[in-house]
């Protein structure tokens, strides 16, 4: 395989400059599991045919509590995980799913993970989970090729100066450092889609924004695609531009971001929204169980 | 209610740390707590906010006289006011007082719920041993009578009691947590992230029940999280902690409105607000950049 199947970084450049779009779809997915109890086989509908396109230059935020199967969607989209019926569509056409043609899928579409700590390799150096990605997708690159893009790549998620990160190993860097080198891992290939699946709730509150904020800049700069997986209801408005909020592997509603937090239709998205947090209601839950009681 | 009504109804204390500093005596020594003096008023929440590493949970351990080695405490008193009047010397306790003290007066439930309760044995048999323990008297009908209504009291149908934990949901296993925490009817309970892991809407569900059997029960609350917004919803104080000391001490409503210290400003914008403008959230902002690129 030579370096000239994929695209390379400056090749999707010229692309975006020519405003071509692309995009990544799922059509109809369906997911089941069997679940076995005993003697008793039944069936777990995690994901009921749900159909949604993500965009280049857009986000699409995926909320719901755990077991809504938006996790699930997340491994559909990676290619970590068949789908029982449906497909995943890359600007259009049908995406591969092993050989080649998932090789190239991968090269496009690319995963961030919730835990830092766990989705690194303790073992190697930050140079080497980066070098891997790239040599993997572009063979062809030489040794010094390869090393200056690492650089760019650590430059890029604002991990400055590079050469103070190559050597060190994960257990060396913060949690939000760490998720930083994890999109940049996922940028490595050349990804132009990014499923980034709650990507900083095991951070620390105060440097969650800026982990968001910086995936929001590097989507701008690249025009990346990216599905934001998440359970907090304020940071899918402010961080993306559609919300569909699933419930038992159903997406129940969807829209655009302000609509659905402040005019929300279905009342699954209001009973979420009824459990945010939020500081304007202080003091209303205490005067209402005192009112109760 | 005005903050002066609320310092009228929390007037008298029931637990007071003054000056107290906690250090991990590694090499070098850690100073996890330094010099805190806090008041806890009879039936009131108060709310200890602060990031990973600020020393909440050390603090709180602390106040119940919990710290291992290598944590030690190396000064300040901690004083509890009981009930029918005697001041307890926490500090100086002997083993034998101190084991009686414990859970009596003050409890606790922990982080990370789903793991605390003993995998092999049932509800019942955990519920049982607390009152074994602790009130020797009491028959064996007594307290299963006693468990059973604890269960009850905080929203677990009593007939789950012979259930073991992994037959329970999470927000079960918290319940049962907090069944236990108030086996002993204490004065004080100490609450470290008790609805971290838990779904927003089943987060909800259990702060509504520790804010209801408040008023039924009348204990006061130390709330540990780094959910800044959720504090100010549900308590009356609010302490900030930062690097083992508390920066900001005040209503739950001033710490909102207006904040003094800079890191209290810091926390409470690093989350945007649900429903409220965007604020300096980067994403807003930068729509309008890629337009005039």
């Amino acid at each position: 395989m030579s370096a000239t199947i994929m695209p390379s970084a400056d090749a999707t450049g010229e692309a975006r400059a020519q405003g071509q779009g692309g995009s990544l779809e799922a059509r109809n997915l369906v997911k089941d599991f069997r679940l076995r109890s005993g003697l008793k086989v039944s069936m777990l509908h995690a994901v009921k045919d749900i159909s949604f396109t993500v965009e280049a230059g857009r986000t699409i935020a995926l909320v719901g509590e755990s077991g809504s199967g938006k996790s699930t969607i997340a491994r559909m989209l990676a290619k970590l995980e068949a789908p029982s019926s449906g497909g995943v569509f890359i600007d259009g056409a049908p995406s591969g799913s092993r050989g080649r043609a998932l090789e190239r899928y991968r090269s496009e579409v690319q995963m961030v993970f919730q835990d830092p700590f766990a989705s690194l390799n303790p073992f190697h150096s930050i140079s080497h989970h980066l070098e891997r990605p790239i040599r993997l997708h572009h063979p062809g690159l030489g040794r010094a090729e390869v090393a200056s893009r690492v650089e760019e790549l650590l430059e890029r998620v604002q991990l400055e100066p590079a050469t103070r990160y190559l050597e060190r190993r994960p257990h060396e860097l913060s949690g939000g450092q760490r998720q930083r080198v994890a999109i940049a891992r996922a940028l490595a290939p050349g990804a132009r889609f990014i499923i980034a699946d709650e990507p900083v709730s095991m951070l620390d509150v105060s440097i969650r924004l800026g982990v968001l904020n910086l995936l929001a800049e590097l989507q701008r700069e690249a025009q990346l695609g990216v599905l934001y997986i998440t359970h907090d209801l304020a940071t899918a408005r402010h961080f993306s531009d559609e919300i569909l909020v699933m419930y038992r592997g159903d997406i129940v509603e969807r829209g655009p971001a302000d609509e659905v937090i402040l005019n929300p239709q279905h009342e699954y998205t209001m009973r979420l929204l009824e459990a945010a947090a939020d500081p304007e209601r202080h003091g209303a839950l205490r005067d209402e169980v005192r009112r109760a009681e | 209610m005005t903050a002066p009504e609320a310092s009228a109804r929390f007037g008298e204390p029931v637990l007071t740390a003054r000056g107290v500093s906690i250090e991990y005596e590694v090499d070098p020594p850690v100073q996890a707590v330094r010099d805190v003096t806090l008041t806890l008023h009879r039936g009131e929440i108060l709310g200890l906010a602060g990031e990973s590493g600020c020393g909440k949970t050390t603090l709180a351990y602390g106040l119940n006289r919990l710290l291992k080695p290598p944590a030690l405490q190396t000064s300040g008193e901690i004083v509890f006011h009981d009930r029918d009047g005697d001041d307890i010397d926490v500090v100086s306790l002997s083993d034998e007082r101190l084991r009686a003290f414990r859970w009596s007066k003050v409890s606790m439930v922990f982080q990370g719920a789903m793991n605390s309760l003993n995998p092999v044995l049932n509800v019942r048999a955990q519920l049982d041993d607390v009152l074994r323990t602790h009130r020797p008297g009491m028959k064996k009908a007594e307290r299963l009578a006693r468990s059973r209504e604890l269960l009850e009291l905080v929203g677990v149908d009593p007939d789950r009691i012979s259930s073991f934990p992994h037959e329970l949901s999470g927000g079960m296993r918290q319940r049962v947590m907090i069944a236990m925490a108030l086996a002993l009817d204490p004065q004080v309970m100490i609450m470290d992230e008790p609805t971290t892991a838990l779904d927003v809407v089943v987060q909800r569900g259990i702060i509504r029940e520790i804010m209801r059997l408040r008023e039924r029960l009348g204990f006061a609350v130390i709330f540990i999280t780094h959910d800044l917004p959720l504090l100010i919803e549900i308590s009356d104080r609010i302490a900030v902690m930062l690097r083992g000391e508390i920066v900001e001490l005040g209503t739950a409503e001033s710490v909102y409105r207006d904040p003094q210290h800079e890191y209290t400003k810091r926390l409470l914008s690093s989350f945007p607000s649900l429903r409220g403008d965007r604020g300096g959230f980067l994403r807003g902002t930068g729509a309008n950049q890629e337009v005039a690129s």
